[in-house]
């Protein structure tokens, strides 16, 4: 299985540890990869605020890219995945691609309207199958109780996102989470908000998303957090110290990646799944796995 | 077909008043609601059960509550929609609101931020003898946003509400909108200059659950974007968020891809010594753990063309310079 892949801004920048993880992980499971260098932000909703046409244009472009190349987007992020979507429902209609293609003409491309972006995580679930992944599994993660957060892009709108046509997406991590072996934890929080888009505006509005989700998961006994999603990880991970000292309880709750989730379950080394780059230490779930885990870190 | 509604119940007359979840099992038609099972519940098996509900045809939108942990019209939900392979569904009131009593939560936290943001007509110039009269095509675009029934759905399960409960909130806010983008409106530039104080439209995490949850269509954070981007337009550049979205769209249209490192910087301003030093603590352990971008920022390949790119869609940018002309985003 072959796919453009769109690692985003943040897999290289503020969370170093997501491009690797999430590359060996897809190399594991037998998906090619070649790397959309070109392509530019989505625009991560954000600016999209000022100038929509402008966050159309950026993805139409990528989407011509992939396009050009004939395979499907692999995305490793909620946000770029979400806004993606949302992007490509805009440019199903003919005349406002046209009018976006006139941009798009200025490098010689054009998109068709053809293209599709779909995350790791659907990809894991729906296109290689749980069955497979499991049995690809070697150190399945028993014992571990892993509390799932999506991340608003991946789960909101659902129309946009393809729940009308694919409902077994709305419990897709928690899918995951079973076939690796692990125990999900069911907390309301799964599908809020990180409180990332606010960091620079309301901290403090942000940071007592992160307090709530973490203490909520950490009370029903979630020994980790895992994401698809790295900006909420740059929150749920980065801001929880700060999380700590409003509520003034301790939390240390280990948030992961998805893919370094799904590595530990591969066999895939925790030094090549950078999980010593965390704020919080994820050294608590290495231990809860046992030694196997722990030697490499 | 057979379906059991959990319902929340809430009683303050209670000796020790606390919530509690209570069981009703009953035979339904197919075609039911979930109203049509609770005006049954009232009715014939417990006629404590307290609900609010009018029209029946989510028209009213008195009926709103949460159904399996989400938002919507009783009248609105088919029960064979909702109920699960066991028949079972969860109801409770409605989130961020009061409750009153098991179904019924106070409005007034709502009502209070609808006329915080002047929900009504403000024009301007000499009163006209009749009505004030705007051609139908300038005011096709606010047809969605007109559509909304003030059911308080979007309310209760807006996460910033949750954590927050002085943001105006996505109704208020699709409300200003639609007076912001009324052409008989007079009052445009005072709005946007209110909406952008703290608790307004920069709060928004732009979550889309309250997108997710209206009922009617409204889009509500598709209203706050389109007010943030009104904002900007009319010179509202001095907040955070202004000042995020815009160093934001600066970086990515520099280099391709998000220099992380120098938004933060651009957000607050250089010289913003106390936000600044706000950053160190988490900046300084993050750097310990090397989860930092690196300080040696990279353009995407061939950024020269890709640059030309973005110049020809802020050409062709609707709004581009300007401030925007109604329409939906």
């Amino acid at each position: 299985m072959k796919f453009a892949f769109f690692p985003g801004c943040v897999s290289r920048g503020g969370c170093p540890e997501l491009y690797p993880s999430a590359v060996a992980v897809a190399r594991k499971v037998g998906l090619e990869l070649e790397e959309l260098t070109g392509a530019s932000c989505t625009g991560a909703g954000v600016l999209q605020e000022s100038n929509p046409f402008l966050g159309d244009c950026l993805n139409a472009r990528t989407f011509a890219m992939a396009e050009r190349l004939g395979l499907p987007i692999l995305t490793i992020c909620s946000t770029c995945q979400g806004v993606m979507s949302q992007a490509h429902v805009r440019l199903r209609d003919e005349a406002y691609r046209e009018r976006v293609n006139g941009v798009l003409a200025e490098e010689g491309l054009s998109y068709r309207g053809q293209a599709q972006a779909k995350h790791l995580l659907w990809v894991l679930v729906e296109d290689i199958g749980l069955e497979r992944v499991k049995a690809m599994v070697v150190r399945p993660l028993r014992g571990l109780r892993v509390a799932p957060f999506y991340g608003c892009y991946l789960v909101r709108p659902s129309k946009v996102l393809g729940y009308d046509e694919r409902p077994e997406r709305l419990r897709a991590l928690e899918r995951l989470i079973e076939a690796l072996g692990a125990e999900p934890v069911d907390f309301p929080g799964k599908t809020r908000c990180c409180g990332f888009p606010i960091l620079t505006i309301n901290e403090g509005n942000a940071v007592a998303m992160v307090a709530q989700h973490t203490l909520d998961a950490k009370e029903r006994g979630a020994d980790a957090m895992v994401t698809p999603c790295p900006l909420c990880h740059l929150n749920l991970d980065g801001y929880q110290v700060k999380a700590m000292g409003r509520v003034k309880e301790r939390i240390d709750l280990p948030i992961l990646h998805l893919p370094q989730l799904v590595g530990l379950a591969l066999g895939i080394d925790p030094k090549t799944l950078r999980l010593g780059r965390h704020l919080i230490s994820a050294a608590p779930v290495l231990e809860r796995l046992g030694p196997v885990a722990v030697k490499g870190v | 077909m057979r379906v059991t509604l959990k319902v929340r119940r809430y009683n303050p007359e209670a000796p020790h008043p606390r919530p509690y979840w209570q069981e009703y099992s009953l035979e339904v038609e197919q075609s039911a609601t979930v109203l049509d099972a609770l005006l049954r519940i009232r009715e014939e098996v417990d006629e404590s059960l307290a609900l609010r509900c009018s029209c029946r045809s989510a028209i009213c939108g008195s009926c709103a509550m949460r159904i399996n942990g989400q938002a919507t019209l009783a009248c609105k939900t088919r029960l064979a929609a909702v109920a699960g392979q066991d028949g079972v569904l969860t109801v409770e009131p409605m989130g961020n609101l009061p409750v009153v009593k098991d179904l019924v939560v106070d409005m007034a936290p709502h009502w209070q931020k609808v006329r915080a943001v002047e929900a009504w007509l403000q024009p301007t110039g000499p009163e006209p003898e009749g009505e004030y009269l705007v051609p139908n095509e300038a005011m096709l675009h606010l047809a969605e946003v007109m559509n909304c029934i003030m059911c308080g759905a979007c309310v209760s399960d807006c996460t910033v509400l949750e954590v927050d409960p002085t943001f105006l909130g996505p109704a208020a806010l699709a409300k200003a909108y639609r007076f912001v983008a009324d052409p008989r409106d007079g009052a445009t530039k005072e709005r946007l200059g209110k909406y952008t104080a703290p608790g307004g439209v920069w709060d928004c995490t732009r979550c889309f659950a309250c997108v997710e949850v209206c009922p009617k269509g409204v889009a509500p954070m598709e209203r706050i974007m389109a007010l943030r981007e009104r904002a900007i337009a009319a010179g509202y550049t001095d907040t955070y968020g202004a000042r995020h979205t815009l160093a934001f769209a600066e970086l990515v249209e520099h280099s391709g891809r998000l220099d992380e490192l120098r938004l933060p910087l651009k957000t607050f301003g250089y010289t913003n010594v106390p936000q600044l030093v706000g950053l160190l603590p988490v900046a300084v352990r993050a750097l310990a753990r090397r989860k930092a971008p690196s300080p040696f920022h990279k353009p995407i390949p061939g950024v020269a063309a890709f640059r030309r790119t973005v110049r020809r869609a802020r050409q062709a940018s609707p709004t581009a310079g300007k401030q925007a002309t109604g329409g939906s985003r």
